[in-house]
């Protein structure tokens, strides 16, 4: 039987698993193209610190990669175990790009990165750099899929629903490819790994030359991590505002949440820089709005209106109104009572499907639903506001504040000055965690203001789980975060030793504090 | 395009290919994995162990990732009824996976012995778990599992967990876990000398014959009357699938059925009796690359075996015998099915090339002195 518990507790695991594997992803795919710049430089010029550079952070890439690994298993599993429905309902163009992630890129970079680690002695140079960058490209092309995938939940086109097979089926698999959602969020996405990897060996760096430790080693590796922080960071922004951009099209209400617009607003409408969101009341107090801001970033124009919470709940009432009629016409053809009216009637408003499935939560018989029932389901489709709004700004605040680090520590080491600016040093290490909660912020302004649908329009969330008892769910969530919580103290645990020892931990012989590393057995 | 009914057949064999390179690839190594706190004695000859597979089980692990993400994208009902159905199954076998990555990563990064012991234990766990569980979740397949489906076709299990491990299941558990360990042993054979060498050569003899019996039990068991599912209903192999659409009956020795329409159908369990056969007696007469494309060509009969019985059967229905899912009515539309076997079409190949040089490059020995001179780098 599912009830709300079950809903709440499978979203509460689906939601944990989520986010700690999205604290291994950034860092992979940043590292692996920062490991690939480390070793093309070895290569041309022949220097064995570079080969050492990739060795040394290859080495903490894999301590990370482990863990990806890892909580990555879950996440190709749990659609099948605790999201049976939806599984069944999308299947038919979610599970392709996710297969196809698996023969493309996963089977990839994971043949690949063992070669990484393994093969220094049994490849030659060139063969060696080429499968670094195999592994790279495996690993953001995972990226690509995973995202299409994703993309696929928020802007859900090319595909239409089936009743006799009482799915959604894919109609074109190109627009799936090119959905402009997910080529948006793919570029945003991967950017921010870019940053998370970049400020990881910047700030690493940064605390080796502070302490005074392998300062060749560590300026090189600034320097790197600099240019690429730089570009990255800029990048991130850029293709956050076009991510935001296919947010204003596709996700009306998710926009007006992120902005707190509870009214529809003159066009161009102006950008809420603070506010304190009251979702009770639907009302900002003690905003600070700048003029005409939001309405040029979202729409790109001067004239397109944004609507505010109010219209879009009005909106979505009407579209229930009509899922009524197209749920009950889905029931009398699954009834095998066809005729042609119901067929047309179901034609006529099957897409609004989905919004009519929205009363689900409140009654089984959604053609008794009450006006009150219609109106508490036009309130669910517009997500609570506070932490849309709140978690947004903090990932954009983040994130400029990311592209100003980057953007000093570059000019620094152009100017090669770097290594006495240590206010410079310093920030970069105390910033080491924040792309983590950067990309966690995104993420849960993408995911939480998608709801209350897992497939934007089409299936409501509350649909979607599997037939499992609450019981066996607060079981697996326990034992997700003790495993996930165990491994993640060993992963940290192992990532500061190593970070500590620094290229002593390669036992070349050419780094100081290599006693300090006891040799095994 | 090809046609519905043609792609539908399809994918259940190329299910199959994934299946067994799993059983081949990511097999090896579960079943390396299993035998690691038992071949090798002293870190020296564990690390050696560990570095057999070290290069590459990241890579077969895909194997089981793809399987998972084929199964999803065609034929979604089933991945949604066996994965929430086995919800605990599936559970243990993910949790036990998740000692590999790290037990193969950390190991060998601190050099405390209890901490490396119990990686090694970690290493055995996420080997012999998975395999015994793929097993005892085939076994349950075979018996037919509790489960329906609703109006709107969720699907329902209305078993439990406990009943998973019944007898028969178990038996194919343990035809499972012998097969994985004998394929892991003759893959460290392969790959290693002196003691650990001698060690995985009795283990593939124990093992090789473990299987066998098991297995030959297991078919006994299934010809002495076991109940298999037949449709009764006309099938339309090329129509939209609706797995309410058919009416099915619960036959004693029903799994015989395709045996008896094509005898030559008998070749698949005889490959898994004589790759199993031979690889023992090659691993007793120390020819190990041989008897590891033994033990592959008797995964293929073993897998193969379980499918060709129930064929079209995927996963039969015991308390609901016409919502049982078959390779007509559990798949994904015929757009879906034709994408996806381009896809597999272009990229297998491809896997199985760079998969094959990656393995070129890294081959020879692992010794203990290679381990002694390579302390930080290797495993």
């Amino acid at each position: 039987m599912v009830t709300e518990e079950v809903v709440d507790l499978s979203r509460l695991q689906f939601a944990a698993t989520a986010f700690y594997h999205f604290l291994f992803v950034p860092l992979t795919l940043g590292l692996s193209f920062l490991l690939a710049i480390m070793e093309t430089t070895y290569v041309m010029t022949g220097k064995e610190i570079y080969r050492d550079m990739t060795k040394f952070w290859g080495k903490l890439f894999g301590i990370n990669f482990a863990l990806g690994v890892t909580t990555g298993i879950t996440m190709e599993f749990q659609f099948g175990t605790n999201w049976a429905y939806y599984s069944h309902y999308v299947g038919d163009i979610f599970g392709a790009p996710l297969a196809i992630e698996g023969l493309m890129a996963f089977f990839l970079e994971s043949t690949f990165i063992g070669l990484f680690f393994f093969g220094w002695e049994k490849l030659s140079k060139r063969q060696h750099l080429t499968i670094t960058y195999l592994t790279a490209i495996g690993s953001n092309l995972s990226a690509v899929w995973i995202l299409i995938a994703n993309g696929w939940m928020q802007n859900p086109i090319g595909a239409e629903f089936s009743w006799v097979t009482m799915r959604m089926e894919m109609t074109s698999f190109w627009d799936l490819v090119f959905n402009p959602a997910a080529q948006a969020k793919f570029v945003h996405t991967v950017s921010a790994g870019y940053v998370t990897g970049a400020m990881f060996v910047l700030g690493i760096s940064s605390w080796y030359l502070l302490k005074g430790k392998h300062v060749e080693f560590a300026k090189r590796s600034f320097r790197i991590a600099a240019a690429f922080g730089f570009a990255s960071a800029l990048s991130v922004i850029v293709l956050g505002d076009e991510s935001g951009y296919a947010v204003t099209e596709h996700q009306q209400t998710k926009l007006a949440a992120m902005e707190g617009m509870w009214k529809t607003e003159e066009a161009p409408a102006p950008f809420t820089l603070f506010a304190i969101p009251d979702d009770d009341k639907r009302q900002n107090t003690a905003e600070v709005r700048i003029p005409y801001a939001l309405g040029l970033i979202a729409t790109r124009s001067t004239d397109k209106v944004l609507p505010g919470i109010d219209q879009l709940e009005a909106q979505a009432a009407e579209r229930i109104r009509r899922g009524i009629v197209a749920v009950q016409a889905l029931e009398s053809l699954r009834a095998k009572t066809v005729s042609e009216e119901t067929r047309a009637a179901f034609e006529a408003h099957k897409a609004d499907l989905g919004y009519g499935l929205l009363l689900r939560k409140y009654t089984a018989d959604v053609g008794a639903a009450t006006p009150e029932m219609i109106a508490r389901a036009a309130r669910d489709s517009i997500p609570k506001v506070a932490p849309m709004f709140w978690t947004f700004r903090i990932m954009v605040a983040l994130g400029f504040s990311f592209a100003l680090l980057f953007a000093l520590s570059f000019w620094y080491s152009a100017k090669n000055t770097f290594t006495e600016k240590r206010w410079l040093l310093r920030w970069a290490v105390w910033f080491i965690p924040l792309p983590w909660i950067a990309s966690e912020m995104g993420w849960f302004v993408a995911e939480y203001g998608r709801q209350p649908w897992t497939i934007y329009g089409i299936l409501p969330t509350h649909l979607s789980t599997s037939t499992i008892s609450a019981t066996s769910l607060y079981g697996s969530l326990a034992g997700f975060l003790f495993f996930y919580t165990g491994l993640l103290v060993v992963e940290m645990y192992l990532m500061f030793k190593y970070a500590r020892l620094g290229p002593a931990s390669l036992g070349t012989g050419r780094y100081e504090g290599e006693a300090d590393y006891q040799p095994a057995r | 395009m090809l046609d519905y009914e043609t792609l539908k057949i399809i994918w259940w064999l190329l299910v199959g290919v994934l299946l067994l390179g799993f059983a081949v690839m990511d097999g090896h190594d579960m079943g390396v994995g299993t035998l690691l706190p038992f071949v090798g004695r002293t870190d020296v000859e564990r690390r050696v162990v560990i570095n057999t597979v070290g290069p590459h089980w990241d890579g077969n692990q895909v194997w089981f990732i793809t399987a998972g993400g084929a199964i999803f994208a065609a034929w979604p009902l089933v991945y949604a009824t066996a994965f929430s159905g086995f919800y605990w199954a599936m559970l243990a076998v993910l949790w036990a996976l998740f000692f590999r990555p790290v037990g193969f990563d950390y190991r060998s990064k601190v050099a405390d012995p209890r901490w490396r012991t119990a990686w090694d234990w970690g290493l055995f766990v996420g080997g012999a778990v998975p395999a015994l569980i793929f097993g005892v979740a085939f076994g349950n397949l075979l018996l037919g599992v509790p489960f329906h489906f609703e109006d709107n076709l969720m699907p329902v299990y209305t078993g439990t967990f406990w009943a998973l491990l019944n007898p028969f299941a178990l038996l194919a558990g343990v035809v499972s876990l012998a097969m994985l360990t004998f394929h892991g042993a003759n893959y460290l054979m392969v790959r290693t000398e002196g003691q650990v060498y001698e060690r995985a050569r009795l283990a593939s003899l124990i093992f090789g014959a473990v299987m066998l019996v098991a297995f030959a039990g297991a078919g006994v068991w299934v010809a002495s009357g076991m109940k298999g599912y037949v449709i009764t209903s006309v099938v339309e192999a090329g129509a939209l699938p609706n797995p309410l659409d058919k009416s099915v009956a619960i036959q004693a020795g029903a799994w015989l059925g395709n045996f008896r329409k094509a005898p030559l159908l008998w070749l698949v369990p005889g490959a898994g009796f004589a790759g199993g056969l031979l690889a023992l007696l090659l691993a007793w007469a120390r020819k190990p690359v041989l008897a590891f494309i033994g033990s592959a060509v008797a995964e293929l009969g073993v897998i193969g075996t379980a499918g060709v019985a129930m064929f079209p059967f995927i996963m039969p229905s015991s308390s609901d015998p016409r919502s049982s899912l078959t390779v007509w009515d559990s798949v994904s539309s015929h757009l879906t099915l034709s994408v996806m076997f381009w896809a597999a079409l272009i990229f297998t190949p491809i896997v199985i090339a760079y998969t094959g040089w990656a393995y070129k490059m890294m081959a020879g020995k692992v010794t203990t002195a290679f381990i002694e001179s390579h302390d930080r780098s290797a495993y």
